[in-house]
């Protein structure tokens, strides 16, 4: 447990609910889908035909040199962290900017360019290769563009923990305030390979579903009829605080970060831990870290993913760490699984359902797993009081991320 | 054979597509960096299309003497 206390004052996102977190929030509270039948044309050559693609679309708000210059991925990152510090006001602020870092990340990273430009190559040699191909592609290139943007100066990181990362960029952004090292994080995750590569990769893996003939119910954390996950793009930023420095501004205080739990499985790069016991030592570590109990964590966010496998591993954790009494949710239900952007979503998601008291719902959840005894709020939203919830990604590899957020 | 003119507008087409510059602000006086604020990785796409649009060769030694949209004309001029 730290003496530093850590806030959220801004949000930021752009998913396939929305382009922006109050429209990403209204559709979720309302229990809509953001998954459709693909309409580009390799999709017809694939397995799987559905995702969950942005609802606006970046080129509707970057202009177009400046996107001829980014990845798809780099783009959304920027459009979320934008919003994010405009919503917490630090601009006018003055904040220093050597009081200022990034922490963002992808999970796959800008394959959209690599592929692209690859075709290029390929059929036009290396002369028509874009100059740009290698800021576009590169791992760091999101937190980079949002540092520029930002002019952060206190250190931009790029993580990469698959579906964990957005989650893992919250942690570390939490463990750069506590040390000291600056007093603002700018923290994310951002996604956008809607492509048919990682599609037929993931296809490949038997991972994700294929009721490419009902898109909106395709996505169906802990129901019975759940085939896999379903592919979505999208990014997401919250600025994190020194919570003295926040007050000190009269910033507008949505939530605390009040912990944060990271173990790795150790076990197998794809599959997780059936046990779920590299999961339930970050929760209780993440709850740990908070100063709380199970018995204070009123509703989890929960990674939940729709896959066969994956769900209820999640439930045996949260049982073991946190108890049989929270009110869980998957939001990946509505928004599909935006893999490293994630954890950054479903944080905002989590940080909203403690501001509004109620628990977004889990839809599609029409017949539910057997060994689901978890109360889930499904097809609707339901009010509830929550003093601290929790927030769970896993990421293949073997990642856990656990964050624990409490009313400010 | 293309004219002077019809150079700078064909270039002026392709400064706007890459970098975003205002056609009306390009005149053979420009400076492609100090004038029409084209960075160096715009500059590469700005040959690469040029190279396209008149058929001509330009190489990477000869990159650095187009200083002005006036040099780049002349060069395509002379060579294409």
């Amino acid at each position: 447990m730290s003496n530093v206390d850590v806030v959220v004052t801004g949000l930021g996102a752009t998913t396939p609910l929305g382009g922006d977190v109050a429209s990403t929030w209204d559709a979720m509270l309302a229990g809509r889908s953001g998954v459709s039948r693909l309409t580009l044309e390799w999709a017809e050559q694939l397995t799987v035909k559905i995702g969950a693609q942005l609802k606006v679309d970046p080129s509707e708000v970057i202009e177009r040199v400046r996107m001829r210059r980014l990845d798809r991925s780099e783009a959304i990152a920027l459009i979320a962290a934008k919003q994010a510090w405009a919503d917490a006001g630090l601009e006018e602020a003055g904040l220093d900017k050597e009081r200022l870092a990034v922490s963002f990340g992808s999970g796959i990273g800008g394959a959209l360019t690599l592929l692209n430009q690859d075709d290029i190559l390929e059929e036009s040699g290396q002369r028509k290769v874009s100059p740009h191909t290698v800021p576009m592609l590169m791992p760091n290139g999101p937190a980079a563009w949002v540092g520029i943007e930002l002019q952060a100066r206190a250190g931009v990181h790029a993580m990469a923990s698959a579906c964990a990362t957005g989650a893992e960029a919250m942690s570390l952004g939490l463990d750069i305030i506590r040390s000291g090292r600056a007093d603002v994080v700018v923290a994310g995750g951002t996604e956008a390979v809607i492509h048919p590569l990682p599609y037929a990769g993931f296809a490949n893996m038997r991972a994700m579903s294929t009721r490419n003939d009902e898109p909106e119910k395709a996505s169906r954390p802990w129901d019975k009829g759940r085939d896999g996950f379903v592919f979505g793009e999208g990014a997401g930023a919250i600025v994190l605080e020194r919570a003295d420095h926040a007050k000190a501004r009269g910033a507008r205080i949505y939530a605390r970060l009040a912990g944060a739990g990271i173990t790795s499985d150790g076990f197998d790069i794809v599959q997780p831990d059936p046990e779920c016991k590299g999961g339930i030592r970050a929760m209780t570590k993440a709850i740990r870290d908070a100063g709380l109990t199970g018995a204070d964590i009123a509703h989890v966010n929960a990674h939940a993913t729709s896959t066969p496998a994956g769900d209820m591993g999640e439930i045996i954790g949260i049982k073991a760490a946190i108890g049989t009494h929270p009110v869980i949710t998957s939001t990946k239900s509505m928004s599909g699984h935006l893999l490293g952007a994630a954890g950054a979503l479903e944080s905002i998601a989590t940080i909203l359902a403690i501001r509004d008291s109620v628990v977004p719902p889990t839809i599609n959840l029409d017949d539910p797993d057997d060994k689901l005894d978890l109360d889930v709020a499904a097809h609707k939203a339901r009010q509830l009081d929550i003093p601290a919830a929790m927030n769970n990604s896993f990421g293949f590899g073997g990642h856990n991320v656990a964050l624990v957020f409490t009313r400010a | 054979m293309a004219t002077r003119e019809e150079i700078t507008s064909g270039l002026a087409e392709i400064l706007e597509e890459v970098a975003g510059v205002n056609p009306d602000d390009v005149a053979e006086g420009k400076s492609f960096t100090d004038d029409l604020d084209v960075d160096s990785l715009s500059m590469v796409e700005v040959v690469v299309a040029a190279e396209e649009k008149f058929g001509v060769k330009i190489p990477d030694n000869e990159v650095q003497n187009l200083k002005t949209v006036g040099d780049a004309v002349s060069y395509i001029e002379a060579n294409h």
